[in-house]
């Protein structure tokens, strides 16, 4: 043996036994919060998915979509759709809703892989616009105005009962429990599971295939398997939540599960405030915007304004956002993914 | 070198030539830059490209890598047709390259440039490929740049590094493309130096460069490319004698 790899980092350690106790703290929270801040609670986490899901496509796949609420809302329609003319349970309904996200992916990729960069970036959002347009004409669920979700169905989640007698809470209060769960496990899910593909080789390859995708062909990288692979996962997972969303707001209509400004250009701020391309930026990133969406959202359009400006702002004077700052200056890596060679011999080290 | 790959089909007939080009043409509108093109190269042989700018050398690296389609004509490897087949299956099926232009993977540290390529290539668990990454490295002259990020080599390095990339894949024919080209007198002979140790140890080279004296000390065999069309081929001291290719290639009046 001449050697070996090694991705952890000194801090990474320590960091698990941390995580574990946010995470821990975090599923007992419908005792130590009240109704509001486990709302809020379930925005910043429900935001940190969306956003993880478009970093994996924009910061390692190079796939930058301004397209994903066309999963989004067409998750959370879908997840309506089974519940009203169906009768399904919505919690059933919201793998539904990502089954419905996967299925457009599909012919979305089929056409949006023609396309390159920035072409690739409005060809989604026209798909997106289109969606939009065809579910506003869908009558059954409500057309253009939308619809709310029926009371029977809202009251008829699993285990409603169990969690109202638990902590002894009136039924809004135990879907708001209910729901607030789900998020979490989706959360957890979605950066663990990121995390451990990008540990993998195909994880290493798709950087590869995002800083030059002819090399990577050249070495033996099935590139375009890669960016279908990560486009489909991307589009399942965003529309879960598009459709767990929904199912907290109760009431759906196409200009708001269709919206540019909530579900990408959030996304977008969350994913360059806290750093692309690292799973430890979003979550700086969604706490930055939590942080100033209390602060100034009284503000209206002044704020969205202010955010817009931010963003060009840590753009132009530091690319690799919030994070990319504090691990140049520390050399932390929290969800360490680089592989360093040490030498057995480390006399090698050398020219 | 050490490094085997993992054999599951029979090999070819001895002396099936490693690569045989027949009347490969390419066009791009009504441009001809490969006009059918037709050679046998040896297996071990170091074969060198020249030609004038412009004259389709490149192109006839793409065509023969699967980065770009032949109009018409056959591309065979080891004696089986590849000529439909993508990149990634002839990569696999034992062609390495470098680029004219290095293309490193530049947020990924030059191990996992090699990492990438030696795991991908011969289809191996990134956990096999570790030592295999090391010497490939040391080969190269890179091992004490193994953890940098690629985009802060040097030119001399990222030269070095396609050719590591290229030799991590364990081709049985690297295909070099200008690798010579922009590096300073001693650099350039560093790298001849490395190339043939590489050829020593029994790789098969195509080798495009315009740096004449790096390549005829290393090359066997010469091609003169012009407007697409293979104008000669032979030894390189013959085909450098040849008042024709003087004329075509080096602009002097006879």
């Amino acid at each position: 043996m001449q050697g070996y790899v090694k991705t952890a980092t000194r801090a990474s350690r320590p960091f698990v036994l941390l995580l574990a106790l946010v995470v821990i703290a975090l599923a007992l929270a419908p005792l130590w919060a009240s109704r509001n801040t486990l709302q809020d609670l379930f925005f910043i986490l429900t935001m940190l998915s969306l956003a993880q899901f478009w970093n994996l496509l924009a910061g390692y796949g190079g796939l930058v979509s301004i397209g994903q609420q066309a999963f989004v809302g067409l998750g959370a329609y879908a997840m309506f759709g089974a519940v009203i003319l169906l009768g399904i349970g919505p919690i059933q309904a919201i793998l539904l809703g990502g089954i419905a996200a996967l299925a457009l992916a599909i012919p979305t990729a089929f056409f949006a892989f023609r396309l390159q960069g920035a072409y690739f970036a409005v060809g989604t959002w026209v798909v997106a616009e289109v969606v939009r347009l065809c579910v506003s004409m869908w009558q059954a669920v409500g057309g253009g105005s939308g619809t709310s979700l029926p009371r029977d169905a809202r009251d008829g989640l699993i285990g409603l009962d169990q969690i109202m007698a638990l902590f002894s809470v009136r039924g809004a209060e135990a879907r708001d429990i209910i729901l607030y769960w789900l998020a979490l496990c989706v959360t957890v899910a979605t950066v663990l599971g990121l995390y451990a593909f990008l540990r993998t080789r195909s994880g290493l390859a798709l950087s590869a295939v995002r800083d030059n995708i002819a090399a990577a062909r050249s070495v033996g990288v099935r590139a375009e398997g890669m960016r279908w692979r990560v486009f489909l996962i991307a589009a399942f997972g965003t529309g879960i939540i598009g459709a767990l969303i929904f199912l907290q707001n109760g009431r759906i209509s196409p200009d708001a599960a269709f919206s540019v400004t909530d579900w990408t250009a959030f996304v977008f701020f969350i994913v360059i405030i806290g750093g692309i391309g690292t799973i430890e930026g979003p979550i700086i990133g969604v706490l930055v915007l939590f942080a100033l969406q209390s602060a100034f959202a009284q503000f209206g359009a002044w704020y969205l304004v202010m955010l817009g400006l931010l963003a060009i702002g840590v753009t132009l004077f530091a690319p690799k956002g919030l994070w990319g700052l504090i691990s140049a200056r520390t050399g932390l890596s929290l969800f360490p993914v680089r592989r360093r060679l040490i030498l057995s011999d480390p006399s090698e080290d050398k020219p | 070198m050490g490094l085997a790959r993992p054999d599951t089909v029979p090999g070819p007939a001895p002396g099936t030539p490693i690569l045989s080009l027949s009347g490969v043409c390419k066009s791009f509108g009504a441009l001809k830059v490969a006009d059918r093109i037709s050679f046998d190269l040896p297996k071990g042989q170091a074969l060198g490209i020249i030609g004038p700018n412009g004259a389709g050398k490149s192109t006839l690296f793409n065509l023969i890598t699967g980065n770009l389609a032949v109009d018409a004509g056959t591309v065979r490897l080891n004696g089986r047709d590849v000529t439909r087949d993508s990149a990634m299956s002839r990569c696999a099926a034992g062609i390495g390259r470098s680029f004219q232009i290095p293309q490193p993977f530049g947020s990924l540290s030059v191990f996992e440039n090699v990492c990438v390529a030696a795991s991908f290539g011969r289809n191996l668990p990134e956990s096999a490929v570790t030592d295999d990454c090391i010497t490939v490295l040391r080969q190269c002259g890179l091992l004490h740049r193994a953890n940098l990020p690629a985009a802060q080599l040097s030119l001399l390095e990222r030269k070095r590094l396609e050719l590591a990339r290229a030799m991590a894949t364990v081709p049985d024919l690297l295909l070099l493309d200008e690798i010579a080209g922009g590096l300073t007198e001693g650099e350039c002979q560093a790298l001849v130096d490395t190339i043939r140790s590489l050829h020593a140890g029994g790789v098969t080279i195509v080798w495009i460069e315009h740096v004449l004296h790096a390549l005829t000390s290393v090359v066997e065999r010469l091609l003169v490319l012009d407007f697409g069309r293979v104008l000669a081929i032979g030894a390189p001291d013959v085909i450098m004698a040849s008042a024709e290719v003087r004329e075509i290639y080096l602009g002097i009046d006879v």
